[in-house]
């Protein structure tokens, strides 16, 4: 099923007369194609579970509107919507069996929906069979690992057969390793079943890695959204460039004079056809290449192997970061502890953003 | 180690010699009260040692008559008391407004004089034509041309009815407390789930919240049948202290008659009476668990 928000915006009344009004989505537009796995991307506290929740009911707009294929669903209970939810503590009731737990959305079913025992049984094998928990189907919650308490409530979400599948931060519970083989499992389980999904999460690696669009807000606003390498290559604004990779793209404070960029006082690049203004200057930690004649002088920290690549990391007085770091791989070598080190950029790895709309106003 | 042992002991020593005193050896005087025969304050001395003390009390109808009264007491007032109390409960967490309002007038009772509610009771239940101060009950029954009936005085079942409205009244503040903060504490997420996979009303209050409620429940039950098995005070702010003459006397009551009231003077009686309650209290507290050992999920939630 397809999604689209249509201008949603989300306004919490104040709790008591001190506090004032939190706008926690703001005129919110965006189309999730059919069968896609879409990660929704930001800081904690931007606003992303409340879209989540505007988009399974739990919460209604302020205004705007929420439209599954061509329907308009924003005033639909949640339960009207089909759509399945996973919480973020997978809210599975603690005193029911995993068994239990899948089965009870289907107990809900009533009149023409409603299924036969051996018709609810075989869904909920079906749908434990997806997540690989057939076995610890009399297991109750408590006993179960974080893994495998997401594994059946993932299971429970899926056994109504929902048009849309949606995660509020489903890995934030578990642990480095888990994290790890949970995301390969979600990505599995969306490319089998061809349910739209849309997951929540605040971290940048684990919606690049597994989903085909990402989302990118910030302060309940939108920022971007495409395939995870177009956005990492092409930023729209600063806060994109910075959110997305890691180590994070090296920030400078710089300025445009007569069609050259400045990093402090150096020219370091030229950029046809940009005006004079004040500027930020982003390079990806892979875009920064040592090179004895290179534009740009940081001061020389330390230098540390990562197997096949190593990274050098250094200092500039016009940094926003205490240390710049750079990825290059072992061909570009520099000589032992030099008091600096000289860099040239790699070609797409170079953004200049304007300084006061933080928009990105060249790429090179 | 060993000295650290040593110094809690010494803590401690102040809190099991008061224990001992008032505690333990109290206890061991009852039981061996209760199977001294011919025991009395006047006489001073026993006749011999047996079960005659307990075969005589359970002969007696006022004991029987307190039993049966402590049992229709026990048997009405907690199941009707925690029901009430869930009801108001789920009531008083489903508003918004003026909820901390409803929550304080019915915490009201709690902290109200037992004897002082007693008396409100026995005016509203009054029937004292001579004096023409007919209570607000009975004025209501006879406006609806219904017999006034004496609720203090009159029939057995009348009696037992303002008894039991009483018990209600003053048990339920503390029940509604708990179970407000139990409601309270079932999280959110849970009935967010249900209510996205469209469970109804009910099947979320049966399937969902009695179960996580229950440990809370379970709770209530056992001490309110504690409770109620050791009645007394309530009995006597309705009835006065004359109430084996009413046929209201409870357990305990009973227990205070044998040792101080006019057919008092017999520590062995009031022991053995006394021995008897703490038994049945036993098995019912011992049912109750094992039933809730059976029926409530047992918390925890889950790990990561
Ligand atoms: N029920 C609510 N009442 C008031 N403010 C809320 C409520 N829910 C969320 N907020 C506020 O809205 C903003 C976004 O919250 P949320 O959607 O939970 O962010 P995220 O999931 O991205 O961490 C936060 O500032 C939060 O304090
Ligand atoms: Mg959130």
């Amino acid at each position: 099923m397809k999604v689209t928000l249509d201008g949603v915006t989300k306004i919490f009344p104040p709790h008591s007369k001190k506090e004032s009004p939190v706008t926690a989505v703001s005129n919110f537009n965006l189309e999730i194609p059919d069968g896609k796995l879409v990660a929704l991307l930001g800081p904690s506290g931007c606003g992303k579970s409340t879209l989540l929740n505007i988009i399974c009911g739990l919460e209604s707009p302020t205004s705007g509107s929420v439209l599954f294929d061509q329907n308009d669903v924003t005033k639909l209970p949640p339960e009207k919507r089909g759509v399945g939810m996973v919480f973020q503590n997978y809210a599975l009731y603690p005193h029911m069996s995993a068994r239990k737990n899948i089965l009870f959305p289907l107990g809900n079913l009533k009149g023409k929906a409603k299924l036969t025992k051996e018709e609810k049984n075989r869904r909920m094998l079906d749908a434990a069979r997806i997540v690989q928990i057939e076995n610890l189907l009399e297991r109750k919650p408590g006993n179960m690992s974080g893994g495998q308490q997401q594994r059946v409530a993932i299971a429970r979400a899926l056994v109504k057969y929902p048009g849309i599948l949606l995660l509020d931060e489903p890995l934030s519970n578990l642990d480095a390793r888990l994290r790890l083989e949970t995301r390969e499992e979600i990505r599995r389980i969306q490319k089998n079943t061809g349910i739209t999904t849309v997951f929540v999460t605040h971290d940048q690696e684990e919606a690049m890695s597994i989903s085909d669009i990402i989302v990118l807000m910030k302060k309940g606003v939108f920022q971007q959204s495409g395939k995870p390498q177009n956005v990492y290559d092409n930023p729209a604004n600063l806060f994109v460039a910075k959110f997305l990779g890691t180590p994070a793209i090296n920030v400078f404070k710089g300025k445009i004079e007569n069609a050259k960029v400045f990093i402090g006082d150096e020219p370091v690049a030229d950029v046809p056809g940009c005006e004079n203004r004040d500027v930020y200057v982003g390079i990806r930690p892979e875009g920064l290449i040592p090179d004895k004649n290179g534009p740009l002088t940081c001061s020389f920290k330390s230098i540390d192997v990562l197997g096949r690549d190593y990274m050098i990391v250094a200092s500039h007085g016009a940094a926003e970061t205490s240390v710049i770091r750079a990825i290059t791989d072992s061909e570009n070598k520099i000589e032992d502890n030099p008091e600096t080190v000289r860099f040239s950029f790699k070609k797409n790895k170079f953004f200049v953003f304007d300084a006061k709309t933080e928009e990105r106003i060249y790429l090179g | 180690m060993k000295k650290f042992g040593l110094k809690a002991w010494l803590y401690l020593l102040p809190a099991i010699l008061f224990l001992v005193v008032f505690m333990v050896y109290p206890l061991i005087d009852v039981v061996i009260y209760s199977f001294e025969e011919g025991f009395t304050t006047t006489s001073q001395t026993a006749t011999g040692v047996g079960i005659g003390n307990f075969s005589t009390v359970l002969r007696d109808p006022y004991f029987i008559q307190a039993l049966k009264n402590t049992f229709v007491l026990v048997a009405i007032t907690v199941p009707v008391s925690t029901g009430l109390a869930l009801l108001i409960s789920l009531g008083l967490s489903s508003i918004k407004k003026l909820r901390e309002f409803f929550q304080t007038v019915y915490f009201l009772p709690y902290v109200t004089n037992t004897l002082a509610v007693g008396l409100v009771f026995m005016m509203l239940f009054n029937k004292n034509e001579s004096s023409g101060s007919v209570g607000m009950i009975n004025t209501f029954i006879r406006f609806f041309g219904g017999p006034t009936i004496d609720f203090i005085n009159g029939p057995y079942w009348a009696k037992m009815l303002v008894l039991c409205l009483y018990t209600v009244w003053i048990v339920l503040p503390f029940k509604i407390l708990i179970l407000t903060s139990a409601l309270a504490s079932v999280k959110k997420d849970y009935y967010n789930a249900a209510k996205v996979d469209g469970t109804s009303k009910f099947r979320t209050f049966t399937h969902i919240t009695l179960p996580m409620i229950s440990p809370m429940l379970f709770y209530l039950f056992i001490t309110g049948f504690i409770g109620a098995f050791k009645a007394y005070s309530d009995a006597v702010a309705l009835f006065g202290t004359k109430l084996n003459e009413a046929g209201m006397n409870t357990i305990v009551g009973y227990v205070y008659d044998k040792l101080y009231g006019d057919s008092g003077g017999y520590p062995s009686y009031a022991s053995a009476a006394a021995l008897i309650l703490f038994f049945i209290i036993l098995t019912i507290t011992v049912i109750n668990l094992i039933v809730r050992n059976k029926l409530t999920y047992k918390g925890g939630g889950g790990r990561a």
